[in-house]
């Protein structure tokens, strides 16, 4: 039998969960909601699906096994609860929630409820960087130094524009769009920050949120690095996400599509050889049944869907990884007023 | 449809293998002259198809082989649209009206007689061919035989279950261009199913294919059934694995499928361009043009 499936928010990530979840030969996506009624006319004329403009009346009129949340960071609260109150499984756009207090409550929630819980960072199925954190956990280039986490984009180059990623009440802005895939990224593979030092919000077109994010971090491992993300920068036609890793026996450069190795010593058991050495995401992907605009996005939907089969935990993105994500962002955001 | 097709992700900054490649080359095509080199040493190597995203920049490269109708004599154009990332970074920037109005030509009012966005919201059919009409601008006066769907729209449409918009498309491509619908895919098993299953046959379909099953969900199995079994007029691309294969072997592993039409491929060199092209020729030689393109 398949398992039912709702989309709340069809923005951009919305429809294109709702395009990967939709093709999965174990689900039957069953409605999907939206407030915008050009998005609603749009699947009114070409597409089956039972459409709502309240999400609390799809979740109450709908049997629903699972649902994918993909609004403004601030109404994210608000729908996991529910949907976790009728004891639906749910997959959260990032970042989790707009302060921790409420991230919190959903964690212990959906712990207690044994519901599936998964959150949207889908650098962490990145096939190069689950390569990455392998080989640190190797420990392939010896005892770590020091990191940089860096992100760079082009999503606003001009000083128009307003829509709700302009807007800090919405969980708008540089640090919850960007930086977060970064310090998630940091975290998961690193270590967790405990601390930010010297952070920068820094506005360059925008009015009303940051649009660059610089920060110095220190790691529960008392490791330190920078990270550094910015998304008016027009040289980089998309988002694109390095981080770079130095220790005592070599450096490792990673993005999603290559990582590049430098060990002073050859590794036998990693078959690396001196110097350097490169791997690229045609090796490293992982494999998919439906491709929309990455593997990764995919796999992430894939790996939420199996364990909510399956009757498991995940282990990659769950809420509790995500709220510390937010966690981290409160440091930063602290630490940048002082 | 010629075999060797000439793309353009080298000039773009795409680069499957390496963001850091992809920026090299943005540097080194950052102006046009540089482009239309490399053209001409495709179209010296006997290329004269170049397929195309709806770039900015590609309205120049037609404005420069509209001025040199005698050099251009035979060279055709497949526009592949949209250009994903300018309406992706509209709609982040302006949301889905505010992108609607950048894109769509001229006065928005004006475009719609029958009365501006009421209307529009209603008849996404004529939107769609509003936003067709806008990208094809700036082909006018260049021949352009087959027009695709990107497939970021192509499978994000196959992926929702919109297919009677595939239908719209092909009739509209067919009636106003004149030209033949294509279709760019990452999904090509599931994607040549539901064009069969809205009545669209032997479709043009450019999709990965490769030894290494790279960029081919599901596997290179299904494809391979498909490639040997199903009527359409496919086009390889990502041949290369985005270079994870040694030219040879790659285009090797084509020739063991006769239905393959074209191949697409994109480089900087005038060595590269001629090696590759040699290849395909040497490996895959043309037996019968069936094709009316």
């Amino acid at each position: 039998m398949k398992i039912r499936g709702g989309i709340i928010g069809l923005g951009k990530m919305g429809i294109s969960h709702a395009a990967i979840v939709n093709p999965h030969p174990s689900v039957e996506v069953v409605a999907v909601c939206d407030t915008s009624s050009i998005v609603l006319d749009v699947f009114r004329k070409f597409s089956k699906l039972k459409l709502y403009t309240d999400y609390v009346k799809m979740i109450k009129n709908e049997s629903l096994d699972f649902v994918v949340i993909a609004t403004p960071t601030r109404l994210h609260y608000p729908m996991v609860k529910l949907s976790l109150e009728r004891n639906i499984n749910v997959f959260c756009e990032k970042p989790f929630c707009l302060n921790t207090s409420e991230g919190r409550e959903l964690v212990e929630m959906a712990g207690e409820r044994g519901l599936v819980n998964q959150v949207s960072y889908h650098n962490q199925f990145v096939g190069t960087f689950r390569e990455l954190k392998r080989l640190l956990k190797a420990g392939v280039i010896g005892d770590i130094v020091h990191f940089t986490g860096e992100a760079y984009g082009s999503v606003i180059t001009s000083d128009k524009g307003g829509t709700w990623r302009s807007d800090p009440d919405e969980g708008g802005g540089c640090l919850l769009d960007y930086a977060s895939h970064v310090i998630n990224l940091i975290q998961e593979i690193i270590g967790r920050p405990v601390n930010a030092g010297g952070s920068i919000l820094k506005k360059i077109y925008s009015t009303e949120v940051d649009d660059a994010v610089y920060s110095m971090l220190k790691l529960e491992n008392n490791l330190s690095g920078a990270l550094l993300v910015n998304w008016c920068d027009e040289t980089f036609r998309k988002m694109t996400t390095l981080m770079t890793v130095y220790g005592k026996k070599g450096k490792i450069i990673c993005d999603a599509t290559e990582i590049k190795i430098y060990l002073s010593e050859a590794n036998s058991a990693e078959n690396l050889e001196k110097g350097w050495t490169m791997k690229y995401i045609t090796e490293l992907a992982m494999p998919v049944d439906f491709y929309l605009r990455g593997e990764e996005y995919s796999a992430q939907i894939d790996h939420f869907l199996k364990c909510v089969i399956d009757r498991k935990q995940t282990e990659i993105n769950s809420f509790e990884q995500a709220l510390f994500t937010d966690t981290v962002i409160e440091l930063i955001k602290e630490d940048s007023k002082k | 449809m010629d075999r060797v097709l000439f793309g353009d992700n080298q000039f773009f900054a795409v680069n499957h293998l390496s963001d850091e490649k992809a920026r090299e080359q943005a540097i080194r095509f950052k102006d046009d002259p540089s482009i239309i080199r490399v053209l001409d040493h495709a179209r010296e190597a006997g290329i004269n198809t170049f397929m195309c995203t709806t770039h900015e920049r590609i309205s120049n490269i037609c404005d420069h082989i509209r001025s040199h109708p005698e050099v251009y004599r035979g060279f055709k154009i497949y526009p592949c649209m949209p250009y994903a990332h300018k309406f992706a970074n509209a709609v982040t920037e302006s949301g889905y009206i505010g992108t609607v109005r950048k894109y769509v030509p001229g006065n928005l009012f004006g475009s719609f007689a029958k009365g501006g966005i009421a209307y529009l919201r209603k008849d996404f059919i004529s939107l769609m061919e509003l936003l067709i009409d806008s990208e094809m601008k700036m082909f006018k006066g260049i021949q352009t035989p087959v027009i695709f769907i990107q497939n970021v729209l192509v499978d994000l449409i196959l992926g929702l279950g919109m297919l009677e918009v595939f239908r719209e498309y092909d009739l509209y491509i067919r009636k106003k261009y004149n030209a033949e619908p294509g279709y760019i895919t990452m999904n090509m098993p599931a994607l040549f199913d539901a064009l069969t299953s809205v009545g669209i046959k032997d479709p043009i379909i450019c999709s990965s294919i490769n030894k290494i099953g790279f960029r081919m969900p599901g596997g290179r199995t299904i494809y391979e059934k498909y490639l040997n079994e199903k009527r359409m007029r496919p086009i390889a691309m990502h041949v290369l694995a985005a270079g994870a294969l040694r030219p040879e072997e790659a285009i090797e592993y084509l020739s063991h499928f006769p239905k393959i039409e074209s191949v697409l491929f994109g480089a900087s060199s005038k060595t590269h361009i001629v090696e590759t092209k040699e290849l395909i020729e040497s490996l895959m030689p043309e037996k019968k043009n069936f094709s009316k393109s």
